[in-house]
């Protein structure tokens, strides 16, 4: 993956998260995943197409994902209840439709997102292009943004660049 | 003032009800996509549309198509994740009133709320 698609997901999270769930996120520093999967208790899935195919993951911890939920919904909402994956599969369609408006100019088209409840599961993606991951930590408790996506068009303004420093590789 | 909300995460049409509350605003209907929104349409004409750009079955876009065939001055707003120029430009050609971007405070969705219907009233009187 081309790291310098890194800030508008960056910008989109501190953005949606500050916005909607009145919490601020620190980044930590984003790595390539080099090894086996990570688990997660709760995923948020968007695909990615046109320009650019791909998808990104929203990845949280049970407990997480139910605070920021609940925080985001103004209501008490527990994995497993109703509109639970609802708000999740929409903190992650904003995240993903707030980034690709800072991809250069790039044509890129969402899916609908799709929700993943299930303690330690995994998603895997296409080996085809590296997998990012941005470790977010809230007040709340830490999630992890995964992006895996493949450029077939040039942007006409190249988003700006990822400080090389900054992107390391997580075992 | 009767306002539909069109979206198919109902977290985010809690969201707009209650900035609509806080508005004053109290007389809401809702739908989850394009269809059930022409659905309603069809059988009460509101003063205020709210409407997502990416939803199943039928998307915001198409809805706001089939909304200007019959109806050329019902207020539309779209409120969407969808933020590039040229979205924007697409939704504003296709007959949509103002646009709001996800996420969005309540401040602005107020905002663009009472921009609407000031604009949808004062083209009302001149006509």
């Amino acid at each position: 993956m081309d790291v310098r698609f890194i800030n508008p997901f960056i910008s989109a999270i501190k953005n949606v998260f500050g916005t909607m769930v009145q919490t601020e996120v620190s980044i930590g520093r984003p790595m390539i995943r080099t090894d086996e999967l990570r688990s997660a208790d709760v995923s948020g899935v968007i695909g990615l197409s046109g320009d650019v195919t791909g998808a990104v993951v929203l990845s949280f911890p049970g407990k997480v994902a139910s605070k920021l939920a609940s925080r985001f919904a103004g209501v008490e909402l527990d994995v497993g209840q109703e509109d639970f994956s609802d708000a999740v599969g929409e903190l992650t369609n904003m995240v993903a439709g707030n980034a690709k408006k800072d991809f250069g100019g790039l044509s890129v088209s969402i899916s609908l997102p799709s929700v993943i409840v299930g303690a330690g599961h995994q998603v895997s993606q296409s080996s085809s292009s590296p997998q990012l991951v941005i470790p977010c930590q809230t007040p709340l408790g830490p999630f992890n943004v995964e992006v895996a996506m493949v450029v077939h068009k040039k942007s006409e303004a190249k988003p700006e660049p990822a400080s090389p420093e900054r992107v390391g590789a997580t075992t | 003032m009767k306002i539909l909300l069109v979206d198919d995460s109902r977290t985010i049409r809690n969201i707009q009800k209650n900035t609509l509350a806080t508005m004053g605003h109290t007389d809401v209907l809702e739908a989850a996509d394009g269809m059930e929104a022409l659905s309603v349409l069809t059988a009460q004409r509101p003063d205020l549309v709210l409407m997502d750009w990416n939803m199943p079955k039928m998307d915001g876009i198409t809805l706001v198509r089939k909304i200007r065939e019959n109806d050329k001055t019902l207020p539309l707003i779209m409120v969407t994740t969808e933020a590039e120029k040229a979205r924007v430009m697409e939704a504003l050609k296709a007959g949509v009133n103002n646009y709001v971007v996800k996420p969005f405070t309540a401040e602005t969705l107020s905002e663009k709320i009472d921009q609407t219907m000031s604009k949808a009233g004062a083209a009302a009187g001149t006509s």
